[in-house]
C-alpha cells in the first residue's frame, strides 16, 4: 500500500517492532529476500541506506519527469498541426503523471510530498541532465521522443524488476506509456525525412546532432566512476550497469538512424564484429558534470519555471482547500437535502 | 486542517487516498496507486486523470489511506506460516487413479 499513514496506525495499535528483535536478524532476512529475488514492500524492515538510496533515486526520477514537461511544453502552442498538438499534449500529460506515480512511490518510504517538492524547488535535489538543453526547433520534439525517451526506456525496463515493490510497479506503468512517446517521436521525424523539404530534413539532422551526445550521457558516468553502482546492484535497485545500458542503446539506435536517413554525429561510430557491438567515440564528461552542477544551457530557466508554476498555482491550492472546507461545513449545517 | 500560527502559507499536506480501479465489469477493483486530494470528490477526479487515461477502467474507488488497517509484517509468521503445513487443503494432495484424475 502506498501510505506512510499506516505505519502510524500500527504504532498506535502497539504493533511496533518488538524491543527484543535483533537488528541482525532483520538484516539477514532482508539479505535473504534480496538474494531470492523477492520484493521488499513499504512496511518491511529495510536498512537505512537502502531506504535513503531509494528516496534519492525515486525522487530524482520524479523530479526529472516533472521538469521534463518543460522542454516539450515549449512547443505545445506551436505544434504544426492539430494532430501533433493533441499528441504532444497527451505526452506532456503522461510525463506529469509519471512524476506523480513516482512521488507516491517515494512517499511510501516515509518522506512527504511537501519535502520532495521543496527539495526540487530549493535546488537541493537533482534531476536528469537531459532536461537542461533547449528545444530550438519542432524537430527537437521528435528527437526527444526518439532518443531521449528511447534512452529512458532502456534505463527503465530493468527497473520494472527492481527490488522495491512500489517503485517496480510504478515503472511497469511508466514503461507501457513511454513506448507511445518513443514511437510518436520517431514517426514525426519519419514524416519530415520522407515528405519534408530540404530545410525540414536539415532541421531533423541538426536536432539529432545536438541531442545525440546528451542522450548518451543520460545513462550516467562510466561504470569505473559510478559511486553508488555496486551497492545499488547488491540491493537490486539497479540491475544493469550504466555502460552496458549505453552500449545497448547505441546498438539499438544505429539501425533506426539508418532507416530515418540521418547520420549520428560520431566519426568513431563503427560496427565491431569481434565485440558484436558498435564502437563509439569518447564522451565529454566534463560537459556532463557542468550540466549536473547547474551550468547547462537551461538549468536556471527550468528551475525558475518550476518555482513560478508553484507560486502562481498557490491560489488554486488555496481555493481547493477553501472549497473543501465550505462543502464540509454545508454538509454539517444542512444535513442532506435528500 | 490546522492553521499554522505564523503568516506563512499553509503547508500541511492534503490527505492521501488509495485508488482502486475496476478494469471492466466482471473484474474486481484493483489497487493501482494513490493521490493527494482535499476531499473525496477531488480524489476521484485526480484518480480519473491519473490512472484511466487509456481506458484502464470503468469504475474507481478512492479510500483515505489513514482509514486502511494493515497487518503487521512482523506478524507474518504467526499469521501466514500455519497454512504451510496444511497441504491437505489443496486438491493436489489427493492421488486418484488416472481414469478419474481430471475430477
Amino acid at each position: 500500500m502506498y501510505t506512510q499513514a499506516m505505519d502510524l496506525i500500527a504504532k498506535e495499535a502497539g504493533n511496533t517492532t518488538p524491543a527484543t528483535a535483533e537488528p541482525e536478524a532483520y538484516q539477514r532476512e532482508f539479505d535473504a529476500k534480496i538474494d531470492r529475488g523477492d520484493f521488499i514492500e513499504p512496511k518491511d524492515w529495510m536498512p537505512e541506506g537502502y531506504r535513503k538510496t531509494l528516496i534519492r533515486q525515486i525522487s530524482q526520477h520524479a523530479h526529472s519527469e516533472v521538469v521534463g514537461m518543460l522542454p516539450e511544453g515549449n512547443w505545445i502552442t506551436r505544434a504544426p498541426t492539430l494532430k501533433r498538438k493533441a499528441i504532444l499534449l497527451a505526452k506532456v500529460q503522461d510525463e506529469g503523471g509519471h512524476g506523480l506515480y513516482l512521488y507516491a512511490a517515494a512517499e511510501t518510504l516515509g518522506v512527504s510530498r511537501t519535502e520532495l517538492i521543496e527539495a526540487l524547488l530549493s535546488g537541493k535535489a537533482k534531476y536528469s541532465s537531459i532536461f537542461n538543453y533547449p528545444t530550438l526547433t519542432w524537430a527537437d520534439v521528435g528527437v526527444i521522443g526518439w532518443l531521449v525517451d528511447g534512452a529512458a526506456i532502456m534505463n527503465q525496463i530493468p527497473l520494472c524488476k527492481c527490488s522495491y515493490g512500489p517503485y517496480a510497479r510504478a515503472m511497469v506503468r511508466i514503461c507501457k506509456e513511454e513506448s507511445f512517446h518513443q514511437r510518436q517521436g520517431y514517426e514525426s521525424l519519419l514524416v519530415m525525412m520522407r515528405e519534408g523539404t530540404p530545410e525540414q530534413k536539415a532541421m531533423v539532422q541538426d536536432a539529432v546532432n545536438r541531442w545525440w551526445w546528451p542522450a548518451l550521457m543520460m545513462f550516467g558516468p562510466p561504470d569505473s566512476e559510478s559511486v553508488h553502482s555496486p551497492q545499488s546492484m547488491r540491493w537490486g535497485i539497479k540491475r544493469v550497469s550504466n555502460d552496458e545500458l549505453r552500449q545497448k542503446f547505441v546498438d539499438a539506435t544505429v539501425p533506426q538512424a539508418e532507416v530515418l536517413g540521418v547520420t549520428l554525429p560520431d566519426p568513431h561510430l563503427k560496427w565491431n564484429p569481434e565485440r558484436g557491438h558498435y564502437d563509439f567515440g569518447p564522451i565529454n564528461w566534463k560537459a556532463f558534470w557542468d550540466v549536473i552542477n547547474g551550468h547547462g544551457p537551461c538549468n536556471r530557466d527550468r528551475m525558475a519555471a518550476r518555482r513560478r508554476a508553484w507560486e502562481e498555482g498557490a491560489w488554486v491550492r488555496e481555493a481547493a482547500e477553501a472549497y473543501a472546507e465550505k462543502a464540509k461545513r454545508r454538509a454539517t449545517t444542512h444535513p442532506t437535502a435528500a | 486542517m490546522t492553521q499554522t500560527p505564523t503568516d506563512t502559507p499553509r503547508r500541511d499536506e492534503w490527505p492521501l487516498w488509495e485508488v482502486f480501479v475496476r478494469a471492466k465489469n466482471g473484474l474486481e477493483h484493483k489497487h493501482c496507486g494513490s493521490v493527494h486530494a482535499v476531499d473525496a470528490r477531488m480524489a476521484l477526479e485526480l484518480a480519473r486523470d491519473l490512472y484511466t487515461r487509456r481506458q484502464e477502467g470503468v469504475s474507481i474507488w478512492v479510500v483515505r489511506s489513514d482509514q486502511i488497517v494493515a497487518s503487521d509484517p512482523d506478524a507474518k509468521p504467526e499469521l501466514f506460516d500455519p497454512s504451510a503445513d496444511k497441504i491437505y487443503r489443496h486438491p493436489t494432495f489427493y492421488r486418484l487413479p488416472a481414469e478419474v484424475d481430471h475430477m
